[in-house]
């Protein structure tokens, strides 16, 4: 088991790579009444074409498939997983993204049955043709609350438009179409292909011992039998480095129109501390155009163009990497020109060195209180994991940026002629 | 669990809680200001937080108070209102880091005090009122976020559910007013009843973290400097149930929607200052509020309905709210299983050890609130909004003592009020 301590923040993270490949953390915390742990493969909704396990043809699988995997998962030949947990006093939850799917459960309790339940249900699979059939009712609904939700479309729609044949355009749960051709052989490849240890990571949060922990997992793990471990192969069209389509308009039931714009980068290539720099950066960048102490916030409130709906968020992983900015507005075209007029005065302008070190500032404060959640700590140290960086890096790198880093992620990703694009939400009645 | 350090005193008209723990790395000062709801001030109130966020006398703009938090390792601030039984709360939040985790050792929460209560007590003013800029920008902004709640359907079917079945109480009205109150607003109006607000309103202020209370206590006394009431402070608890004969009312609404929204209203005529409104809880969880619950199995697993439906309790109104989100089509199939679910709730159709499994639950879910410092002091703060002195300690003996007769008990009382159904226009004349 290795050990690393970091000082400055008081924490010590633990780590051992089993024979079978599975990558256990953990991370003890006193003071805490719950324990957080989640298995996280790395496989997400992107993964729709690949070489099965021990086969030499690619597939493709329908879209939404990741997610339905994720469902299904918590069915046992027993029955319903979340019992046993509820019996064990834990919460138990799921999550799709484009690239990860994580299981993961919080006790403050029976914390040792609690890890077992997570460690044996997610290396069981069981699927019946009818119980498939049966989720597809299920998931059907959660496609279908999404399509009523302005946000949520809005945001599918601005990747939509920034990705051409890239799978991250494609909605996370799919189509009722698409969901509606997933069965229970289809679920068994996508299992067994990326639900390999292999492929996986454990990370155990909370006021726990490591030492026990980790032989708990130990001891758990190896009563396991597993193939041998192979690197997934998977395939993605190549896609244009610039964006796809410059607009798009859905008219939809509301009352409030909305504004996302989006840039995509150029080259999303990057891996390990390249990308936690270009990320940190980025995120520095959209805060000092767009932040609620920066003149532009100031100027399109005062405008009547926002309101506290406005945010920005960056979303990078190896193969895509695009910023989104924006929100409610009774204004979507105007606050749409009036965002891309502030990013080219931006891009031309120098850098303020003291809102630099203010934002700078204020990102370790945010990363700090961070770390009073579990739950950010696991979900987001097994994301830095999957791309090759390290949580615990944050801080350091943020220290280190330099004004040329950010000068050159400046330069690189807010271009408004070839790398930006703009999606709006409108009321359906006005048009 | 670790027993709650908390130490309380007055200062003027505030009433201090310090509760002290060393597992955060932030300082969190939460303040809530109470008073009854009420039709003709409720919009005037849910203005107020934004109006004061937007500049005091030492931060005249929005964008200094921005400024000053980002500095300040970006702690963060928010004044927001809240519906509690037929109280309408102000609620400021700020969390810092604490500088016992950073290189440069500013005296962080000092200052996070000074800013607080700059902006809370020491508004900018202009003429001896609100300026008239400020208040226009922010009728506008409320207005939009009044308008924004039709364009989220579960919120928007759960203000409709309200409205509908508290038509003649204070509860029934939108935590963020009407529009056309808004419309009258002046900016001498909305000062004056600021000055109604730090006259009357009854105010608690909790400080959670590693902090000393002497220290605390110094800050309080050289920061929020109130003037002492004169006489009794009327704190008449508004009444939290009208009792009188229900009869069922079913309300239909038809949008332009994928999914229909199926919304129950009941009342428990249980209170937090009730005995058995633990047994109520443990009911809930039973009923609808958990995965392992009767409307969560009978629903969405065995008759794949929908891919939500839940209940939740209104703790100081003493309602239950079952939501849902459906096929229009499956309105009837979907209201006679939750009704089925309630009536089997009052014969006592579940087992001791699914009321075992609920109690553990329970205790999980409110220990892991208890780890937030701002879960924190929602629990501890139902003791003022119930004026009923509960310890947090006695919570869980309270969860364990429940039986089954017990929770038999509360379900009796417990009467379906009204039904809500948001009906999608697609799909209505399937099947």
């Amino acid at each position: 088991m290795n050990k690393q301590t970091f000082d400055q923040l008081k924490e010590t993270l633990y780590h051992e790579k089993l024979n079978n490949g599975l990558d256990v953390y953990v991370l003890p915390k006193a003071g805490f009444n719950k324990t957080f742990a989640t298995f996280t493969t790395k496989y997400g909704s992107i993964d729709n074409d690949f070489i099965p396990l021990g086969e030499k043809e690619a597939v493709k699988v329908p879209d939404g498939i990741a997610h339905f995997l994720e469902h299904k998962l918590f069915e046992d030949e027993e029955g319903d997983v979340f019992q046993l947990f509820s019996k064990q006093g834990a919460s138990a939850n799921a999550f799709t993204s484009f690239t990860r799917t994580a299981y993961l459960f919080s006790s403050t309790a029976n914390v040792r049955d609690n890890l077992t339940t997570l460690m044996d249900f997610v290396q069981k699979p069981y699927f019946t043709e009818e119980s498939v059939e049966k989720e597809k009712g299920i998931i059907g609904q959660e496609i279908k609350m999404y399509d009523d939700n302005p946000d949520w479309r809005g945001y599918f729609g601005l990747i939509s438009n920034l990705y051409e044949y890239h799978p991250v355009k494609i909605d996370i749960a799919g189509t009722i179409e698409s969901i509606n051709e997933v069965t229970k052989d289809l679920l068994y490849t996508c299992y067994e292909t990326f639900y390999h240890p292999n492929n996986m990571s454990l990370f155990i949060v909370g006021n726990v011992d490591a030492e026990e922990i980790m032989t708990l997992v130990r001891e758990n793990q190896s009563s396991k039998e597993f193939p041998e471990p192979e690197r997934v192969q998977r395939f993605f069209d190549a896609e244009p480095a610039e964006v796809a389509k410059a607009e798009q308009k859905i008219p939809m039931n509301v009352k409030t129109g909305k504004c996302l714009v989006g840039f995509k980068d150029r080259s999303p290539d990057r891996q390990g501390e390249d990308l936690l720099r270009h990320e940190l950066a980025i995120n520095i960048l959209l805060e000092m155009v767009f932040g609620q102490s920066s003149k532009n916030y100031e100027t399109l409130y005062q405008e009547g163009l926002i309101d506290d709906t406005f945010s920005f968020d960056y979303s990078g992983e190896l193969g895509f990497g695009f910023s989104v900015i924006g929100g409610d507005t009774s204004e979507p075209e105007r606050l749409a020109q009036r965002i891309k007029e502030m990013v080219d005065v931006f891009v031309k302008s120098d850098l303020d060195e003291a809102a630099v070190e203010s934002i700078r500032k204020k990102k370790i404060g945010f990363f700090l209180r961070s770390l009073n959640s579990p739950e950010y700590i696991a979900n987001q140290f097994t994301r830095y994991q999957f791309n090759e960086m390290n949580l615990f890096d944050v801080i350091p790198t943020l220290e280190s940026l330099t004004m040329e880093n950010l000068k050159e992620a400046m330069a690189e990703h807010f271009k408004t002629d070839t790398q930006f694009s703009k999606c709006l939400v409108t009321p359906k009645d006005e048009t | 669990m670790e027993a709650v350090n908390v130490n309380q005193f007055s200062q003027g008209p505030v009433r201090v809680h310090v509760v002290q723990s060393d597992t955060y790395k932030t300082n969190t000062l939460v303040l809530h200001i109470r008073a009854p709801l009420t039709q003709e001030e409720h919009t005037k109130r849910a203005l107020l937080p934004h109006v004061l966020q937007s500049g005091s006398k030492d931060y005249p703009s929005r964008q200094q108070i921005r400024q000053s938090l980002d500095d300040l390792y970006g702690a963060t601030l928010s004044g927001d209102v809240n519906k509690k039984g037929e109280y309408h709360l102000i609620s400021f939040k700020l969390e810092v880091a604490n500088e016992r985790y950073l290189k440069d050792e500013t005296p962080l929460l000092e200052k996070a005090f000074q800013m607080m209560t700059s902006v809370v007590t020491n508004p900018l003013l202009e003429d001896g009122k609100f300026k008239d800029s400020v208040v226009k920008s922010e009728k506008r902004n409320l207005k939009q976020r009044i308008a924004s709640v039709y364009d989220d359907k579960i919120r928007y079917a759960n203000m409709r559910l309200n409205e509908e079945m508290c038509k003649e109480e204070p509860y029934g009205l939108f935590v963020y007013g009407d529009e056309q109150a808004l419309e009258e607003i002046t900016p001498q109006g909305l000062f004056e009843y600021y000055q109604k607000v730090m006259k009357e309103d009854k105010m608690d202020l909790y400080v959670v973290g590693d902090v000393d209370v002497d220290q605390v206590k110094e800050f309080v006394k050289n920061h929020l400097q109130l003037e002492e009431r004169i006489g009794q402070q009327t704190s008449q608890q508004p009444s939290s149930q009208t009792q009188r004969d229900i009869e069922e009312n079913v309300v239909f609404e038809e949008q332009d929607l994928k999914q229909g929204k199926l919304h129950l209203g009941y009342r428990t005529n249980v209170t937090y200052q009730d005995d058995d409104y633990f047994a109520l809880q443990l009911f809930n969880g039973l009923y609808g509020g958990f995965s392992h619950s009767k409307l969560f199995l009978n629903v969405r697993e065995k008759a794949s309905l929908a891919y939500y439906a839940a209940s939740r309790v209104e703790s100081h109104k003493g309602l239950l709210m079952v939501m849902s989100g459906i096929e229009t089509a499956n309105y009837e199939q979907a209201v006679k299983i939750i009704r089925e679910q309630m009536e089997a709730m009052k014969s006592g159709d579940f087992t001791n050890d699914q009321v075992e499994q609920t109690k553990s639950v329970l205790k999980n879910q409110l220990l892991e609130t208890m780890d937030a410092p701002r879960g924190l002091v929602e629990l501890m703060y139902h003791n003022e909004l119930g004026d009923k002195a509960r310890n947090l300690d006695e919570w869980i003996p309270n969860i364990d003592s429940v039986t089954k007769n017990d929770i038999v008990n509360v379900a009796k009382k417990v009467e379906l009020d009204t039904i809500y159904f948001l009906k999608g226009t697609e799909g209505a004349s399937d099947e």
